[in-house]
């Protein structure tokens, strides 16, 4: 059964992984890493490292996307500086 | 270097890196057996310690040295970012518009405000019998405090949360960590060892230095984190380019 979990986990792992190098969207890599963080916390839970699982759920699918997010609102707030050419990079 | 040059670099590089990681691969013992020989001393190190959290004995008990140098990478990130993100000359800053926030979305927050904060405060506290610590509590208390930015707008948070406090709290928390481990060297043993007195297993008191130093990490992370997402938040809201719309060309590119 714990098997069946851990697979499950790690595929969810790289397929949230995979979802995140390939989209180019800063914003919406903020909330596939978030779900990624999800993903590690849970695949953590079932290996039984809760220690682990505590902070991947808290650094990583809450405080990382939050500061990307800020990171984007700010370069994209400057006027004259158009979002596509942040995207074009 | 050129393009290919680079790439043949690199495919060196992986290979003699695959086929060392392969090789280590294989000599690994098998997944999910039964013989720990590390974990069975740290079990037994951790019970003759009264510290029912062995990770937490692990922590700081016996590589409470590791935890400091950990502790110090976060403290010396987090001034990097103060002193990166800091207000320049050419920048000034505005009071954000007071924000529009949907009823249900300000409900949510305010609800989940309380819990999330006495969730972090929990984790924090019984870093020496449950899972968790300060390092976990201390993350989710600071980032508890941020749901009164989605319930209400930046002004709101700011007005609740005294910087230069969060500020001194992470300072404090770091040099609590090296005074509790100064404190050992003057009781006569080595520096961070556990010489205070053990108490009852399993019960909040127990585990000896381990409670002051997890308290001390429990400082540290929330008041490191509070400042490292203020100097972010004050950058995404409050500080812009003193001459906006006229010259920004050169710096704009350098930060896309």
């Amino acid at each position: 059964m714990t098997d069946v979990l851990i697979v499950v986990a790690l595929l969810l792992v790289a397929g949230a992984a995979t979802a995140a190098v390939l989209n180019r969207d800063p914003v919406r890599q903020a909330l596939v890493l978030s779900f990624l963080g999800l993903a590690l916390a849970l695949l953590f839970t079932f290996l039984q490292a809760p220690d682990v699982a505590l902070s991947q759920l808290a650094v990583g699918s809450a405080v990382t996307p939050l500061m990307i997010l800020l990171t984007v609102r700010k370069v994209r707030r400057r006027p004259g500086d158009s979002t596509d050419k942040g995207r074009e990079r | 270097m050129t393009a290919r040059g680079r790439l043949w670099l690199f495919l060196v590089g992986a290979a003699a890196f695959a086929m060392v990681f392969v090789t280590a691969c294989f000599s690994l013992p098998p997944f999910g057996s039964v013989h720990h020989p590390y974990g069975e001393r740290a079990v037994r190190a951790a019970l003759s310690h009264h510290t029912a959290n062995v990770i937490a004995s692990v922590n700081f008990d016996l590589r409470a040295l590791d935890t400091l140098g950990e502790e110090t990478i976060l403290f010396a990130a987090v001034l990097g970012t103060v002193v990166l993100l800091r207000q320049t000359a050419d920048e000034q800053r505005t009071r954000p518009e007071p924000a529009v926030v949907r009823p249900r979305v300000r409900w949510f927050a305010l609800a989940m405000l309380p819990f999330a904060m006495l969730i972090g405060l929990y984790v924090i506290a019984h870093g020496q019998i449950s899972p968790g610590g300060g390092f976990q509590g201390g993350v989710v208390t600071a980032t508890a405090l941020h749901l009164l930015y989605l319930a209400a707008d930046y002004r709101a948070l700011e007005r609740v949360r005294p910087v230069p406090l969060y500020e001194i709290g992470d300072a404090a928390g770091e040099a609590a960590y090296v005074v509790t481990g100064l404190g050992a060297l003057l009781a006569g043993s080595a520096f961070l060892a556990n010489v205070l007195p053990l108490g009852t297993f399993a019960t909040l008191s127990s585990g000896g230095t381990v409670i002051l130093l997890n308290a001390a990490v429990g400082i540290e992370v929330t008041s490191g984190i509070v400042v490292l997402l203020a100097r972010f938040l004050d950058q995404a809201v409050e500080i812009g380019h003193a001459d906006d719309g006229n010259d920004h060309g050169n710096d704009g590119k350098e930060r896309v």
